[in-house]
């Protein structure tokens, strides 16, 4: 699991690569975190295109930093997911916190 | 024709999580899974391997057993740990519930498991610990019977 990040005209566009489960769960927390402290930015858009998996841990990573981000009033969006993303985010109404844009 | 079985112990070390997936993945495909059906069962897999590296062995390292079967058309998978078990299985299956809240860990395991396999049975390992076995059926692929036909 890697993650690249690069703010855009005031959005932060983040993309995680890789797989996101249990044992690669501290990393992306600490690597997201860190993008998170990137200065210029009102608003987080994760791109999932590259993401090979995730389980349930990778809920708890996104509803983490979900919360953290919330109490900076950022919101965050959800582009790209694979339709096994699409599938873990529907039924633990994720999309509820953070909505999906884009196609 | 097609009933086959594996067996495999590892120890409950969270790098051993991806291992467990593409091991099961693998056997599997002798069943022609789709990618969907194939992704469902290792994430299934993935969170009963999680809880036993998470919960079972809160003390020493121990270890996950974790047998595959292929009888007819369905997939049975057993995870089992000989960790210190669950007290109360049916609260641990309800949905966001987690003895972890500070760790971030969101409680949809098992959750998960039900909403991607057909069935999910969690009960007291034979000992000790716990065992979670899980089915799925592998519905026929088309594009295979129509070049058969």
């Amino acid at each position: 699991m890697h993650i690249k990040s690069k703010v855009v005209n005031g959005t932060l566009y983040v993309m995680l690569c890789g797989e996101l489960d249990e044992h690669s769960s501290t990393h992306a927390r600490i690597s997201l975190d860190a993008a998170f402290d990137e200065k210029g930015f009102n608003q987080v858009i994760m791109d999932l295109s590259e993401l090979d998996f995730m389980d349930s841990t990778g809920i708890g990573v996104f509803i983490g930093r979900y919360k953290r981000l919330k109490a900076k009033s950022i919101p965050i969006f959800i582009t790209n997911p694979s339709s096994h993303a699409e599938k873990i985010f529907k039924m633990t109404g994720l999309y509820e916190i953070m909505p999906r844009i884009g196609g | 024709m097609k009933n086959n079985f594996m067996e495999v112990a590892f120890a409950a070390k969270s790098i051993n999580e991806g291992f467990a997936r593409v091991c099961v993945a693998s056997f599997c495909l002798a069943l022609n899974p789709s990618v969907d059906e194939l992704t469902d069962i290792k994430t299934a897999v993935s969170e009963a391997v999680t809880n036993c590296v998470v919960h079972a062995y809160p003390k020493h390292e121990g270890t996950i057993k974790l047998r595959c079967e292929l009888v007819g058309d369905q997939v049975k998978i057993e995870v089992s740990d000989e960790g210190i078990g669950i007290r109360d299985i049916e609260k641990a299956r309800e949905p966001f519930f987690t003895t972890k809240p500070s760790e971030e860990r969101s409680g949809m395991g098992f959750a998960v498991m039900e909403s991607f396999m057909d069935s999910v049975k969690v009960e007291k390992n034979e000992g000790r610990g716990l065992k979670v076995t899980m089915v799925k059926r592998i519905l026929p692929n088309l594009a295979m019977v129509g070049a058969n036909a």
